[in-house]
C-alpha cells in the first residue's frame, strides 16, 4: 500500500499532516518568541486548512464551523493576543535559546519514529491514513511537551501547550471527521479563556518575581538548592 | 598450493625477525675485527659513533636492506597465495605438528583469508620498498636497527599468522604475537616518556581485547567441545549466548579495530611508531581485526539477529563522525592520519552492521552486499592509509616535521612525492573515480536499499546512518583538502621545510607510486575484484551478487542496472577528454603564454607565509559549529606595551582539542580500578603475623571443602 | 546515434548555462530598479577573458594551473548525466546522482586546493569557509537525494525522473521536504544570497570569489563559466525531479522540441523565484550558515521520515 494508490483528498491530507510536523519542528527551534507564535500562528492555519478540507470532501457542513473557528481562534486571535503580550512585557528582544539545538531536534525526530512505532498496534485494522494521522498527531503532542521542556520562557509554554491541543483536534479531523459541535465549542472557548488567563498570569508572575523565565520560579520552593 | 606459499611467505617473515640481529651481530664482529671493538646489538644508548657507517658500510648496509627484502617476498608470496585462494575458491587445510600435546596447530586457508592476505601483501611490498631509505635515519639513532628488524618480522608474521589460524588455541597465539610485536615497535623510541606512555597504553588495552576475544572463544568452545573452528562452527548456542559471545567478540575485536569509544589507544600508539609501522599497524593491522570480527560473526557464529547489526551500526557511525571530527582538529600529521582510520574503520563497520541487519532479515542478497562493500573498504583503505604514512614518513625524514602548522610549499620542494600524496589525499576524501568513492558508493547503495525492509523502524534507522556516513564523507574531503593545502601547498611556514628536498632514494618512491597506482586501479577498473569477492560472500552469506557487471565489464551495478549504475573508467575518461579538450582549445589555439607576477592579494600585497591561514585556522569553523562534541581548551595570549598597557604588540591563540572519550570513559575507569586495587590492597597489612593467618584459614577452608 | 544525441544535450547544457545566469541576473536588476545589461553579456565577458593573457602568481604550483580544468571537465561531465531535455540516453547511466555529488565534490576539492597554492590569507579564508559550506551543505543534499531515491526505488536520475512522471501528480509530503532541503542546498552550494554574495568583492563576506581571486585570462572564463553550469545544474535537477513534465521520453523530434522548451520554461521560472528570495533577503553572517544549512537538513530528514510514516507504510490486514 504506497502513497500512489491513495485519493487525491488523502494524499493532500497526509501532505498537511507533514507540515503540521514541520510547523511543530520549527516551533522547536525557534529561539525568537515573536516567530515563535508566527509559526504557532501557521499551525492554526494549516489546521484550518485541513479541517476545511475534510469537510469539503466529506461534506460534512459543521466542519466548515470548526475550520473557521480555528482560522479565527489559532490561526489569528490567539497569536494576536501573545503577539501583544510579549510586546507590553518587553520580551520582543528576549532570546530563549535551547541548550543543545542539535540535541533537542534529533530527540524530535526519534520522538517522530517513535509515535509512528507506538501507533502501529493501535490502528492495526484501520485505514492508512488514519494510521499516519494518529501518528502525525501523537508526534505534535509530544513535540509540544518537548518544546515545554526544553524552555525557560513561560510564553513559549503556552505556545506548546496549544500545540499540543492543536495536535489531538488533527486526529479528531482526520480520524473521526471531527468531534460533536458542542465539545468543539467547549475547546475552543477554553482554549480562548486559557490564553486569557494566561496573560493574566503573566503579569502577576513578572510583577511578583520580575521575571517570566520559570526557572526563577524554583525559588518559590521552600527547600533550599 | 596455496596453503604452501602462504605457510612460505609467514616463514619469510618470521626469517627477516631472525636475520635482522645476525645481520646486525656480523656487522659488529666485522668492525670488531676492524677498528672499534664493539658489537653492534649490544651497543647502549647513544654508543653508536657518527663513524659507524664509514666502519662498515657494506655489511650495515645489507643488515638493513636483508630484513626487507625478506619482508617483500613475504608480501609477495602472500598476495600471491591470496590471490590464489580466491581465485580458485578452494580451501586447503593442513595440521602441524606443534603446540599442545592435545592439540596441534590447524591451519586453513580459504577465500576470506585469502582476501585478507592481500590486504597484508600489497602494502607490505609498498612498505619494503620504502624501507630501507627510511630506516638510514635510525642507523644513528640511540637504538639499534635491528630491534626495529626484528620486531617487525614478528608483527608481520603474527598477522599472517592469524589469518592461517584454523583454531581458538593458534589464533590467540598469533593475536598476541601481532600485539606484542608492535608494542615493541611503538616503544622503539622509548626516550620520549610520550612514546612509553602511549606504548604502555597500546598494550594494556590490547591485552583487554585479547581477554574479551579469548572469553568469545570460550563461550563458543563451551558449546561446541573443542577449539577448532570446525568444532566452534558446530556450536548450537541460545540467542542470550550467542548474543554474549558476539558482544565480547565485538568489544575484543573492536578494541583493536579502534572503534569509539575504545579508541583512544590508536592515535596515541601509531603516530609514534616509525612512519612504515604506522602505515603497517593503521593500514593492516586494524583490518585483521575487522578479519577477526568476520571470521567470528559470519562464519563462526553464524546467527544475525538484527538488534546485533544496529548495535554494529551505530557504534561504526559514531566512530566514523568522531574519528573524522577530532582528525579534523589535529596539528600532528601523523595523528590526524590515526584518527581518520577511526573514521575509516567505522565506515568498515556500518557496512557490516547492514550487513548484518539485512541477513537477519532474510535479504540475503542485499546483506552480502553490504559485506562486500566492508571488505572492499577495507582493502582501499590499507592501500591509502598506508600510502599516507609513508608520505609523511618522507617528509619526516627529509625535515623532521610533523606538525601542519610548520608545514607548506612542499609541493615545490618534494614534487614526487606530492603528487603520490595528492592522489592519497584525492581517495581518502572518497572522491571519484578513485577507489575511496567506488566502496562508499557501495555502502550508500546498501543502506539506501533499507525500503525493502518490513520494520519501519529500521528503515528510518538506516537512512539516518547513511545521513551520519555522507555527513563523515564531507567532512573527510574537508579535512584532506586541508591536510595537502596546508602541507603540500601555499608558502612554507619554516626554515626546515623551505629546505626540504625530494626523498633521495628510489624505493621511498616506488613503495608510494605501487600504493597510488594501485588506488587508481581500484578505483576506475573495480569490478572483476568485485567479482572475485563472490568467493569470499559464497561460504559465508550463501550467496554471490549476480548483476555486478550486468551492463560489461565497465559498468558497476551493485543491486540492478536500473537501480544504480557507475562506469568509474567513462568517468575518468570523460574527465580526461573534457580537461584536454578545453586545454587544448584555450591554451594552444591561443598560444597565450601566462605570465609570473606577484600575487595580487586584493591589493594588499607583501606577502609573507605567516599570513597564510594555518590548519588550526583553516578547521576554526567546523570547531566550531561542532564545539560541543570536542573538550577544548582555548585561551588568547595579548602582549602589550605603551602607556597603561594600551597598546596590543602580539596576539596568540592556543588551543587544545582533547578527546571526550578521556573524561568520560577511561578516567572513571581508570579511577575505579585503582580504587578497588587500594581496597584489595588493605589485605596487605605488612603485617608477618596477618599473613600467617591467612595461610591458616586458607589452609582451614581448603581441608573442610576437601573432607 | 544515442550517444551523439548525448553529446549534444550536453553541449547545449554548457552553451545555455550563461544564459540562465544573466536571466538571473536580468530579474535582479528588474527587481531593484536597475538597468540590466545584455542577455549575452556573459558570453561577451567570456570572449574577452579568453583573449587575455592570464597571470601566474609566483608561489604557484601546477595546481594552480590545472585546477580550472579539472574544476570545468567535473562539471561538465556532471552536466552529461543530467538529464535535460530527455530522458533515458546513455550518458544518464555513466554515474547516478551519487556520484553527482562526488563529481561536484571533486571540482570544489581542486578549486580549494588552487585556492590555497599561493599561499594568501584571502585563499585560504575562501577555501576554508568553502569546505565548511559544503560539508554540511552535501549531508543535507545526499538527504533530499535519499528521500527522491527511497520513493522511486533508484539512484539513476533518467530513472527516478520517469518514475515521478509516470506516476502522475502525486502530493508527497516527503517531496515537499525533499524539494525545500533541496532549494536552500543550491543557494549554498552555488554561493547566492544569503550564504554568499556572486557580487560582492568585499574582504570579509566573499567565499567563493576569494578562492578565485588570484585567477586571470582563460583560466578565469572557464572557472565563471563552471560555475554558471554548476547553477544550472541544480537548476535542472531541481525541475525535472520534482517537475519533469514536458521532458523527452522518446528521441523524436517533436518531444525533444517540446523538452527543450519545457526545460527554458521551467528554468526561467525557477529563476524568477531565486532572483525574488536573493532580493528579499540579506546576507548572513558566517556562523548562521550552519543553521540555514541544518534547517535544509532537517527538511531531509523530515522528508525521510514522512516519507517511511506516512508514503510506504505497511499495514497488516
Amino acid at each position: 500500500m504506497s502513497i500512489i494508490e491513495l485519493s487525491l483528498y488523502q494524499q493532500a491530507i497526509l501532505l498537511l499532516a507533514g507540515l503540521i510536523a514541520l510547523t511543530s519542528f520549527l516551533m522547536l527551534g525557534q529561539s525568537r518568541l515573536v516567530r515563535l507564535v508566527k509559526v504557532f500562528a501557521a499551525q492554526g492555519m494549516l489546521l484550518a486548512a485541513t479541517t476545511a478540507l475534510a469537510a469539503t470532501v466529506l461534506e460534512y457542513p459543521h466542519l466548515y464551523v470548526s475550520a473557521a473557528l480555528n482560522l479565527l481562534l489559532k490561526g489569528i486571535v490567539i497569536p494576536l493576543l501573545l503577539q501583544r503580550l510579549i510586546h507590553r512585557l518587553e520580551l520582543h528582544r528576549v532570546m530563549d535559546t535551547v541548550d543543545h539545538p542539535a540535541r533537542v531536534m534529533m530527540g524530535g525526530a526519534a520522538l517522530v519514529v517513535f509515535s509512528y512505532y507506538v501507533s502501529l498496534p493501535v490502528v492495526e485494522n484501520s485505514h492508512l491514513v488514519t494510521l499516519n494521522a494518529i501518528a502525525v498527531s501523537l508526534a505534535v503532542v509530544l513535540l509540544g511537551m518537548l518544546l515545554m521542556i526544553t524552555r525557560r520562557q513561560a510564553v513559549a509554554h503556552v505556545v506548546g501547550f496549544m500545540s499540543i491541543e492543536n495536535g489531538l483536534f488533527f486526529a479528531a479531523v482526520v480520524s473521526t471527521y471531527g468531534m460533536p459541535m458542542v465539545v468543539e465549542l467547549g475547546v475552543a472557548f477554553d482554549v480562548l479563556v486559557a490564553a486569557v488567563v494566561f496573560g493574566v498570569f503573566f503579569f502577576q508572575i513578572r510583577a511578583s518575581i520580575d521575571s517570566l523565565n520559570v526557572d526563577r520560579l524554583s525559588k518559590l520552593s521552600e527547600v533550599e538548592p | 598450493m596455496s596453503l604452501f606459499l602462504a605457510n612460505l611467505s609467514l616463514l619469510l617473515a618470521l626469517f627477516s625477525a631472525l636475520v635482522a640481529p645476525i645481520a646486525g651481530c656480523a656487522g659488529g664482529i666485522w668492525s670488531r675485527l676492524g677498528r672499534t671493538p664493539v658489537l653492534l646489538g649490544r651497543l647502549g644508548p647513544g654508543s653508536a659513533g657518527p663513524g659507524e657507517e664509514r666502519r662498515s658500510p657494506r655489511i650495515s648496509r645489507l643488515a638493513r636492506i636483508a630484513p626487507f627484502i625478506l619482508l617483500a617476498l613475504s608480501g609477495g608470496f602472500g598476495a600471491l597465495a591470496g590471490i590464489i585462494a580466491l581465485r580458485g575458491g578452494a580451501t586447503s587445510t593442513a595440521t602441524v605438528a606443534l603446540g599442545l600435546p592435545w592439540l596441534s596447530w590447524h591451519e586453513r586457508l580459504d577465500s576470506l583469508s585469502g582476501f585478507f592476505f592481500c590486504v597484508i601483501g600489497l602494502p607490505l611490498i609498498a612498505v619494503s620498498l620504502f624501507g630501507p631509505g627510511y630506516v638510514r635515519e635510525f642507523e644513528h639513532g640511540r637504538h639499534p636497527l635491528w630491534v626495529l628488524s626484528f620486531f617487525t618480522g614478528f608483527f608481520v608474521a603474527g598477522m599472517e599468522l592469524v589469518l592461517l589460524a584454523d583454531d581458538a588455541f593458534l589464533f590467540m597465539i598469533a593475536w598476541e604475537l601481532m600485539s606484542v610485536g608492535s608494542y615493541f615497535l611503538v616503544a622503539f623510541q622509548h626516550e620520549h616518556s610520550a612514546n612509553r606512555r602511549a606504548a604502555f597504553l597500546y598494550l594494556l588495552m590490547a591485552e583487554i581485547g585479547a581477554i574479551a576475544v579469548i572469553l568469545a572463544f570460550g563461550v563458543l568452545a563451551g558449546f561446541g567441545g573443542g577449539l577448532t573452528f570446525a568444532a566452534l562452527r558446530g556450536a548450537a548456542l541460545s540467542p542470550l549466548w550467542a548474543s554474549i559471545a558476539f558482544v565480547l567478540a565485538l568489544t575484543g575485536f573492536g578494541m583493536k579495530a579502534g572503534l569509539v569509544p575504545l579508541h583512544a589507544w590508536l592515535p596515541e600508539a601509531h603516530p609514534v611508531a616509525p612512519s612504515h609501522i604506522s602505515a603497517l599497524m593503521s593500514g593492516v593491522m586494524l583490518k585483521i581485526a575487522v578479519y577477526g570480527f568476520i571470521r567470528f560473526t559470519f562464519d563462526l557464529l553464524h546467527q544475525f539477529h538484527w538488534q546485533w547489526g544496529v548495535l554494529v551500526l551505530v557504534i561504526g557511525s559514531a566512530s566514523a563522525v568522531l574519528g573524522i571530527l577530532y582528525a579534523l582538529q589535529q596539528q600532528d600529521l601523523k595523528r590526524l592520519l590515526a584518527y581518520s582510520s577511526v573514521e575509516n574503520v567505522g565506515i568498515v563497520f556500518v557496512a557490516l552492521g547492514l550487513s548484518l541487519i539485512f541477513l537477519s532479515n532474510g535479504k540475503t542478497h542485499l546483506g552480502t552486499l553490504g559485506l562486500v562493500a566492508a571488505l572492499l573498504h577495507s582493502l582501499n583503505h590499507a592501500l591509502f592509509k598506508s600510502l599516507l604514512f609513508l608520505g609523511a614518513g618522507s617528509i619526516l625524514y627529509r625535515a623532521h616535521e610533523q606538525s601542519l602548522e610548520h608545514m607548506g610549499g612542499l609541493i615545490h620542494r618534494m614534487p614526487k612525492t606530492a603528487a603520490f600524496f595528492l592522489l592519497g589525499t584525492l581517495s581518502i576524501a572518497g572522491l571519484p573515480p578513485l577507489n575511496g568513492f567506488v566502496s562508499e558508493w557501495l555502502v550508500f547503495q546498501t543502506a539506501l536499499q533499507a525500503g525493502t525492509l518490513d520494520s519501519g523502524v529500521l528503515r528510518s534507522l538506516i537512512p539516518t546512518a547513511s545521513a551520519v556516513l555522507a555527513l563523515t564523507a564531507a567532512l573527510a574531503a574537508t579535512c584532506f583538502v586541508k591536510v595537502y593545502g596546508v602541507a603540500f601547498l601555499g608558502l612554507p611556514r619554516s626554515h626546515h621545510i623551505a629546505h626540504a628536498r625530494e626523498v633521495p632514494h628510489r624505493g621511498m618512491l616506488a613503495g608510494p607510486a605501487l600504493l597510488a597506482a594501485c588506488c587508481v586501479l581500484l578505483g576506475v577498473l573495480p569490478t572483476p575484484l568485485i567479482d572475485l569477492l563472490g568467493r569470499v560472500t559464497q561460504p559465508l552469506t550463501g550467496f554471490v551478487l549476480p548483476d555486478i557487471s550486468a551492463l560489461g565489464w565497465l559498468w558497476l551495478t551493485p543491486v540492478a542496472p536500473e537501480v544504480a549504475s557507475y562506469a568509474p573508467a567513462l568517468v575518468l575518461f570523460g574527465i580526461l577528454a573534457v580537461g584536454w579538450l578545453s586545454y587544448y582549445l584555450l591554451y594552444r589555439r591561443t598560444g597565450l603564454e601566462p605570465r609570473r607576477a606577484e600575487p595580487w592579494d586584493c591589493g594588499f600585497g607583501g606577502l609573507t607565509a605567516r599570513m597564510q591561514y594555518t590548519s588550526g585556522a583553516f578547521s576554526m569553523p567546523i570547531r566550531r559549529i561542532f564545539e560541543p562534541v570536542f573538550g577544548m581548551h582555548e585561551s588568547i595570549e595579548v602582549t602589550t606595551d605603551g602607556p597603561a598597557a594600551t597598546r596590543v604588540r602580539a596576539l596568540r591563540y592556543h588551543f587544545q582539542v582533547l578527546d571526550r572519550a578521556w573524561p568520560i570513559l577511561y578516567e572513571p575507569a581508570g579511577h575505579t580500578v585503582t580504587r578497588l586495587a587500594r581496597w584489595v590492597g588493605r589485605l596487605q597489612t605488612g603485617n608477618i603475623r596477618t599473613y600467617l593467618g591467612y595461610s591458616f584459614f586458607t589452609l582451614v577452608v581448603l581441608l573442610w571443602m576437601i573432607s | 546515434m544515442v550517444w551523439a544525441l548525448a553529446i549534444l544535450q550536453t553541449l547545449l547544457f554548457i552553451a545555455a548555462a550563461p544564459l540562465l545566469a544573466s536571466w538571473l541576473k536580468r530579474i535582479k536588476c528588474r527587481l531593484q530598479n536597475r538597468r540590466a545589461p545584455s542577455l549575452f553579456q556573459p558570453y561577451r565577458d567570456l570572449r574577452k577573458l579568453y583573449r587575455k593573457r592570464p597571470i601566474v602568481p609566483y608561489p604557484a604550483s601546477w595546481i594552480f594551473r590545472a585546477a580550472p580544468y579539472i574544476v570545468f571537465a567535473s562539471t561538465v561531465l556532471a552536466a552529461a548525466i543530467v538529464p535535460l531535455a530527455a530522458v533515458d540516453l546513455p550518458t544518464a547511466r555513466i554515474a547516478d546522482v551519487i556520484v553527482l555529488v562526488g563529481f561536484f565534490a571533486l571540482g570544489r576539492t581542486f578549486q580549494v586546493l588552487a585556492g590555497m597554492d599561493i599561499g594568501t590569507a584571502f585563499g585560504g579564508m575562501g577555501s576554508s569557509r568553502e569546505m565548511t559550506v559544503s560539508s554540511l551543505a552535501e549531508p543535507a543534499m545526499l538527504m533530499a537525494v535519499f528521500t527522491l531515491a527511497m520513493s522511486a526505488h533508484t539512484t539513476n536520475l533518467s530513472q527516478a525522473m520517469n518514475y515521478v512522471h509516470d506516476t502522475g501528480l502525486v502530493l508527497r509530503p516527503s517531496f515537499v521536504f525533499a524539494l525545500g532541503g533541496l532549494l536552500l542546498v543550491a543557494i549554498a552550494e552555488t554561493g547566492r544570497i544569503p550564504v554568499d554574495n556572486p557580487a560582492t568583492h568585499l574582504e570579509l563576506t566573499m567565499i567563493h570569489e576569494a578562492m578565485i581571486l588570484e585567477y586571470s585570462g582563460r583560466w578565469l572564463a572557464l572557472i565563471e563559466w563552471a560555475s554558471q553550469i554548476k547553477l544550472m545544474l541544480y537548476g535542472v535537477l531541481i525541475a525535472n525531479i520534482f517537475f519533469p513534465w514536458g521532458i523527452a521520453q522518446d528521441f523524436s523530434w517533436p518531444a525533444l522540441i517540446c523538452g527543450v522548451a519545457a526545460i527554458a520554461l521551467k528554468l526561467a521560472l525557477l529563476a524568477v523565484v531565486l532572483g525574488l528570495s536573493e532580493a528579499l533577503f540579506a546576507k548572513m553572517r558566517i556562523f548562521r550558515v550552519q543553521e540555514y544549512l541544518g534547517f535544509a537538513y532537517l527538511l531531509g530528514v523530515l522528508g525521510l521520515l514522512s516519507h517511511i510514516i506516512l508514503e510506504a507504510a505497511r499495514v497488516h490486514h
